[in-house]
């Protein structure tokens, strides 16, 4: 566990997630002090990046809970597998030699032999290699009441099962929840949480990442490439090009063979990088070969 | 952020209380952060510890800031409550122009204001006039309370246009009681229920266990239903003032009625600009909420630009207000200026994203209206439902067109003409 803010630059950097310090504080708090991480940002920032990172960084498992509307307790904590307790139940009928008591055949069908455990019950197993991370992506889709129940879950870390009694995680799980802002998640949840936006890199930190990211691009082409979605992220479009956009697209100018931006490459993989059928055709023409211009002019002549 | 000088390190019993002040000054500028959090925060820089400014900083962000519009008004408290210890006259400064002759000029950096007013406790702050420029003078009359039917049915049929004072406010009164009854969706929750279509097979094997294991009867559970979100986007420019302020009205009675109905209602305002008024719908009394609306709409009754007000719309709200299914209402003549491709091109977007787009249209009363003007002619196509909305029986009729999903109003109608011209 890193044990001050530097440690955890230096921890993410070694993992390969270029983090600013804003990123490395709150998550630095949120191991020290055991709270929820609630990120917030645009899709395709590297929220759900940090997640896996930092489990891969720490040794640790990660548990992703993938939210969409109806999500709800049984999927996200745990369920009987009632088929296989139907079987049980008919193959003791069938062993008919000797009648068995009632509460043994209770007793063996709610067992964890029938136990089929979710990701939020799964998070509080305990683990050799310290407790897992339990990512929580895009708690924007869910509906409000399964929100409600995640206030409980994330304050005290332990689940009823009427069957089984309470079961409470050892020691409790690192807790990454993420939202793209599709709606806003209620207050109260948000409280319980330590909270940061993840914006958009600037040219700096996004050429690092894409080096981590991209080693075999050209140094001037990534230049390129990062002024230019930098530059695109001006333009009025209706979604604006994420990291990760950055990155697919330095992969597909890799795997093309492309030394030099042009307008008509920019034009064969704009679809690496915009996703939305307007903001391409905003793209075409004149409109590539000028924001290519500007984003040279920001990078200064050919070295 | 920008780098700031060291800070001289306070004793530790100051710096929870100068923690708990600042959080004051954000809790006056609009931030909700409770005590809880200041405990946390006074928890959070112990463990962070004081090595830089900027770590200081974040440490505290992470704390108390939970929404992005947030950062800017904490950044700059931070900077007014953190950084000089003359932060009062430097707040003054930026409150009272009269003395800023004294400091060095600067321009105010945006929320410094919001951050200056919170610190001083809105003491200084100069007296905001409690209603808009626009809103009507406040009446003086006696009305009769004693309503026939007949009267409130030729108030029902009356343009909203051609009402006199007393008549609005009547109206007012009868749009408070309205209502807008919708149809449920299904969601894909499941409920018990005895007359579901699938098995709920945790009910039945809990009631199989008490029976040792005998399964009677199959319990049966069903797909919940769920209320939709209704988006109102409404033109307020001066073609519009009339319909757009009683229709304000209609909407605050829509977004504040108990029971069932709409899950959320939201509220935007356009003329120029775009405004999102939904916070101040939630207010319970109507004429606070329409005032508050109004002071943060700049532009009433200036001219229309629909086209780029729906462009600021779908850019950035729609993924966030239409993502479960929502109705639109967009209130609108229609008479724009702008460019009409641009103006169509937001039109089919919004309709794409919306589960059913209803244009209320007031100029529709007019015996022979004609889709003659462009604006018009490039909305048309891409609604699901065209109708009139310039008295209060055209909004009641809204209520069926609700219920009824194929309703389309003069829409068909309309469109032929435009075709066979």
């Amino acid at each position: 566990m890193p044990g001050s803010i530097d440690a955890v630059e230096t921890l993410l950097t070694e993992a390969g997630y270029v983090a600013d310090r804003g990123l490395a504080t709150v998550v630095f708090l949120s191991l020290r002090l055991g709270r929820p991480l609630f990120l917030e940002g645009e899709a395709g920032v590297g929220k759900t990046e940090i997640a896996k990172t930092l489990a891969a960084a720490l040794g640790r498992r990660l548990i992703r809970l993938q939210c969409y509307e109806g999500l709800d307790a049984s999927s996200a904590v745990y369920e009987w597998n009632f088929a296989a307790q139907m079987i049980a139940i008919r193959a003791a009928e069938a062993d008919a030699g000797e009648p068995r008591d009632r509460a043994a055949l209770q007793a063996e069908l709610f067992s964890d032999d029938y136990l089929i455990r979710r990701p939020l019950l799964e998070a509080m197993q305990p683990d050799p290699a310290g407790a897992p991370i339990l990512l929580i992506d895009e708690l924007d889709r869910t509906d409000e009441p399964f929100e409600a129940f995640l206030l409980e879950a994330l304050s005290d870390f332990q689940v009823t099962i009427p069957e089984l009694g309470t079961i409470k995680a050892p020691e409790p799980p690192i807790v990454i929840l993420t939202s793209n802002r599709t709606r806003e998640v209620h207050d109260a949840l948000k409280r319980r949480c330590l909270y940061h936006w993840v914006d958009y890199p600037d040219f700096d930190r996004e050429m690092e990442i894409l080096t981590a990211r991209a080693p075999g691009l050209a140094p001037r082409l990534s230049q390129e490439v990062v002024a230019f979605v930098q530059a695109l992220r001006t333009e009025d479009l209706f979604k604006h090009p994420g990291i990760a956009e950055t990155i697919d697209w330095a992969n597909c100018l890799l795997a093309l063979d492309v030394i030099d931006l042009s307008p008509e490459v920019i034009a064969d993989t704009l679809g690496a990088i915009l996703k939305y059928q307007d903001d391409i055709s905003r793209l075409q023409g004149s409109e590539a070969k000028r924001i290519l211009d500007q984003a040279r002019a920001t990078l200064g002549p050919t070295g | 952020m920008p780098e700031y000088p060291p800070l001289p390190l306070p004793e530790a019993p100051r710096l929870a209380q100068n923690i708990t002040h600042f959080a004051r000054g954000l809790r006056r500028a609009g931030l909700p952060i409770g005590p809880g959090r200041v405990a946390e925060a006074v928890a959070a820089v112990a463990t962070a510890g004081f090595t830089s400014k900027q770590d200081f900083y974040w440490t505290l962000h992470a704390c108390f800031v939970s929404k992005p519009e947030h950062r800017q008004v904490f950044a700059q408290i931070f900077r007014l409550y953190w950084r000089d210890p003359r932060f009062l006259e430097h707040m003054m400064a930026a409150m009272l122009p009269a003395i800023r002759g004294t400091q060095e000029e600067k321009a105010a950096k945006p929320a410094q204001k919001r951050a200056a007013e919170a610190l001083l406790d809105g003491a200084e702050a100069p007296d905001r006039p409690d209603q808009p420029e626009g809103e009507e003078p406040p009446e003086q009359l006696e009305l009769n309370a004693e309503l026939t039917m007949s009267r409130e049915e030729r108030l029902r049929q009356l343009d909203f246009e051609q009402m006199s004072t007393a008549e609005v406010a009547e109206a007012k009164r009868m749009l408070a009681k309205m209502q807008l009854p919708i149809r449920p969706i299904q969601s894909r929750r499941l409920i018990a229920s005895a007359a579901g279509n699938r098995i709920n097979w945790r009910r039945t094997m809990a009631q199989a266990a008490r029976q040792g294991g005998e399964i009677t009867t199959l319990a049966r559970a069903q797909r919940r239903l769920r209320w939709p979100n209704l988006v109102v986007i409404c033109d307020i420019s001066g073609s519009m003032s009339q319909y757009s302020r009683l229709i304000l009205h209609f909407l605050h009675a829509v977004a504040n009625r108990k029971g069932p109905g709409w899950a959320r209602v939201h509220g935007f305002t356009f003329g120029t600009r775009l405004t999102n008024i939904t916070r101040h719908l939630g207010q319970r009394d109507v004429d606070a909420a329409l005032a508050a609306a109004g002071a943060e709409a700049q532009d009433w009754e200036g001219g229309t630009r629909i086209g780029a007000c729906l462009h600021d719309f779908n850019r950035d709200w729609s993924r966030r207000v239409m993502g479960q299914g929502a109705v639109v209402l967009l209130i609108t003549d229609g008479l724009d200026r702008d460019d009409s491709d641009q103006l169509s091109a937001e039109m089919q977007r919004l309709h794409l994203s919306a589960r059913r787009l209803i244009w209320l249209n007031p100029l529709l009363r007019f015996d022979g209206f004609a889709p003659k003007a462009r604006g018009i002619r490039a909305m048309l196509p891409h609604v699901d439902s065209f109708r009139a909305g310039h008295s209060i029986a055209a909004l009641q009729d809204l209520a069926d067109v609700l219920t009824r999903a194929e309703d389309s109003g003069e829409k068909r109608r309309l469109m032929q003409m435009l075709t066979s011209e």
